[in-house]
């Protein structure tokens, strides 16, 4: 069951990844970060402010999303169209600039986010299982239902995806692709806001939260790169990998187990489990 | 302006490109090595740029010529680092031969990363070795019979044909001599068929194989040459901080080699030792920032009232304190380069130089990046 919701975890910010590469073909470094932030941004209104749960997770996802949207209209559209290099670059240097925000604004101490499912657990069929893994199941189920509602039933949505196969065709048919783009990004953002306050009962909250995000890369690999489905199944299995490497295989093996993963994929099938190989011809 | 008329093979072949350029070059390492008698103070910040100028080396050649990008490199420092010790003080080996072996074992590490490289491309790259790099860093902290685990270990000074090097003056002399060796054969190389396959490869893959280069073999050189530069750097390097620990060779510092190379200007040995430059000295730099800074502050604030000097120095000083500013410095400069002058320290000379020498002809297009439009590289 924890490895299922950490594997969750993994997921969501694997499905960050995703949802940005698929749009604009930028991999963004600094996932993990963004989902620090949500999570800081949750404890202080919780906290500081003494704001309920849940409007403090309203609060964290909407400003984490308007930030999201905000870096993509003034900093990630100039790069487009120059080497990918540049673009690694730049969002590793914004992860940096992050963390560095967020150890002067909260403090480099760790913190514990109250939440109305701290230490309750239920006894189903004989194992106990504590609410905030609950919590994650659940909310990463609702979330994949409401973005798959949104991505094939609305307006909004479908634009995205046309925008994300032809930009160009997208662009002639009436589709405001800039806007499209700053959108994915408050998207991409918003979920990994979800992502870090569900986490955060779970972990505790520091600065350096957001390298959970090199395990997603592990997921969104997995999963095939630019694969929706696939990034949340990469990102279960890893956990579970994760979860067992801990339990049969000698100690420090749990800590790298995603990376090894990663690399056997990457040797053996680049493409992941759901991608389909493209080779460009001559 | 000035030309370079070549009239035969010979002269293409020469390492500088004039006579002026020589003697430009001449000028400098008579500069670098009268530097210990000027500034004894900063020879120990000078010798970590020379170190840090052989990784800058290591990784110009895998990013900036090969087009490799590498987000691990930090590792192969560590491997050299680690490797060396262990040859001198566990094995006891001269300290030259122990030297060549942790290059020799980096450069086989860099094989046995390029192996699985040669499949990926761009990105898929960076996060492999991204990957490679943390698990290294996990078993330099378990392997703790040869590494000495969490605990450390401690290393002693160089001692070369048993002559003790670890003077300051006589440590930045080692580097020196290492680096300007690292330079030369860089150069050279670049100037070679192999370089020029690199610089192939890094301009198109699809046409560097239609003109018969190897891609496979040409990489898994660029991967072990750069480890095996890198190992020499991580032996300098052990020396250097004098204590070994697992935590040192962690992604950011991998994150700073790169951000050494985009600084100093991506596919130019000059750029590699303009970022290493910077990226050394910006510590000190900023540490001296740290004590001036708040006081300059406060003195203008001074000017609008007493009471608003002194709040604004405690608040200032207060700010520059805090622990978490210095990554983030670095990750600012990392963006606005990028965003500013995608270039780097070295576009940026180049530039200058063109507008004095083309005086008053020089216009700005000459530099104008050509491509804005967005190029898959999904490969549909």
């Amino acid at each position: 069951m924890n490895g299922l919701a950490v594997g969750c975890i993994y997921g969501l910010v694997a499905l960050g990844f995703v949802l940005i590469y698929k749009a604009t073909e930028l991999v963004n470094f600094a996932q993990g970060d963004l989902l620090m932030l949500g999570a800081f941004t949750c404890y202080m209104f919780v906290v500081w402010y003494g704001v309920g749960y849940w409007p403090a997770f309203a609060l964290a996802i909407a400003l984490v999303g308007l930030f999201g949207a905000a870096l993509d209209a003034t900093v990630l559209r100039r790069v487009i169209g120059q080497p990918q290099f540049a673009v690694v670059m730049l969002t590793i240097g914004l992860g940096a600039i992050f963390r560095s925000f967020a150890s002067i604004a909260w403090g480099s101490e760790i913190y514990t986010l109250p939440t109305p499912f701290s230490a309750k657990a239920t006894r189903i069929a004989g194992v106990t299982v504590s609410h905030e893994y609950v919590s994650i199941i659940v909310g990463t189920v609702l979330l994949c239902a409401l973005l798959y509602v949104f991505f094939t039933y609305t307006r909004a949505g479908v634009a995205m995806q046309a925008a994300s196969q032809n930009q160009l065709a997208a662009y002639y048919m009436g589709i405001p692709v800039k806007l499209m783009f700053s959108l994915v990004w408050a998207i991409s953002a918003g979920v990994a806001a979800i992502a870090g306050v569900l986490l955060a009962p779970v972990s505790l909250i520091d600065i350096n939260l957001g390298f959970i995000g090199l395990k997603a890369f592990a997921a969104a690999v997995l999963g095939g790169f630019g694969s929706i489905p696939g990034a949340l199944v990469g990102g279960i299995v890893i956990g579970l990998i994760e979860l067992f490497s801990g339990v049969y295989l000698p100690q420090g093996f749990k800590d790298v187990a995603a990376y090894v993963v990663l690399l056997i994929v990457l040797a053996v099938r680049p493409q992941g489990i759901f991608g389909a190989l493209a080779r460009k011809k001559v | 302006m000035r030309f370079v008329f070549k009239t035969s093979y010979a002269q293409d072949l020469e390492l500088f490109r004039d006579s002026v350029q020589r003697n430009w070059y001449a000028v400098l390492l008579v500069g670098l090595l009268i530097v210990p008698l000027l500034v004894p103070s900063y020879l120990v910040d000078i010798s970590l740029v020379f170190i840090y100028g052989l990784c800058g080396l290591s990784l110009m050649v895998l990013a900036g010529y090969t087009g490799l990008v590498s987000l691990g490199h930090a590792a192969f420092l560590g491997i050299g680092a680690y490797a060396h010790v262990y040859f001198v003080h566990d094995l006891g080996l001269p300290w030259l031969v122990s030297v060549a072996l942790a290059s020799v074992v980096t450069a086989a590490a860099g094989v046995l990363v390029g192996l699985p490289a040669l499949r990926m491309t761009g990105v898929y790259l960076s996060i492999a070795t991204l990957a490679f790099a943390l698990i290294i860093q996990e078993v330099l902290t378990r392997w703790e019979r040869v590494t000495g685990g969490l605990k450390g270990k401690p290393v002693d000074k160089p001692v070369v044909f048993s002559v003790n090097l670890g003077g300051e003056v006589a440590f930045y002399f080692l580097c020196l001599a290492f680096l300007i060796g690292g330079l030369w054969l860089t150069g050279n190389l670049l100037r070679a068929p192999t370089g020029r396959a690199w610089v192939a490869i890094r301009d198109s893959e699809i046409a560097a194989q239609s003109m018969g280069v190897n891609l496979a073999v040409y990489k898994t050189i660029a991967f072990a040459y750069s480890a095996a530069l890198m190992g020499v750097a991580g032996a300098l390097f052990a020396h250097k901080i004098g204590f070994l620990a697992p935590e040192t060779f962690s992604v950011l510092l991998s994150i700073q080699f790169l951000l050494m190379v985009v600084v100093g200007g991506l596919g130019s040995l000059h750029g590699a030792f303009y970022g290493a430059v910077f990226v050394a000295l910006l510590p000190v730099a900023i540490s001296q920032a740290r004590d001036s800074v708040p006081a300059w502050i406060g003195a203008v604030a001074g000017l609008f009232g007493k009471d608003a000097g002194g709040a604004t120095f405690l608040a200032v000083d207060q700010f520059v304190k805090k622990p978490g500013l210095e990554p983030g410095l670095f990750g600012l400069i990392l963006v606005l380069f990028i965003l500013f002058e995608p270039l780097g320290i070295h576009g940026r000379s180049r530039k200058l130089q063109l507008y004095f020498s083309t005086f008053p002809l020089y216009k700005r297009a000459t530099f104008r990046r050509q491509k804005t439009y967005m190029r898959s590289e999904r490969l549909r």
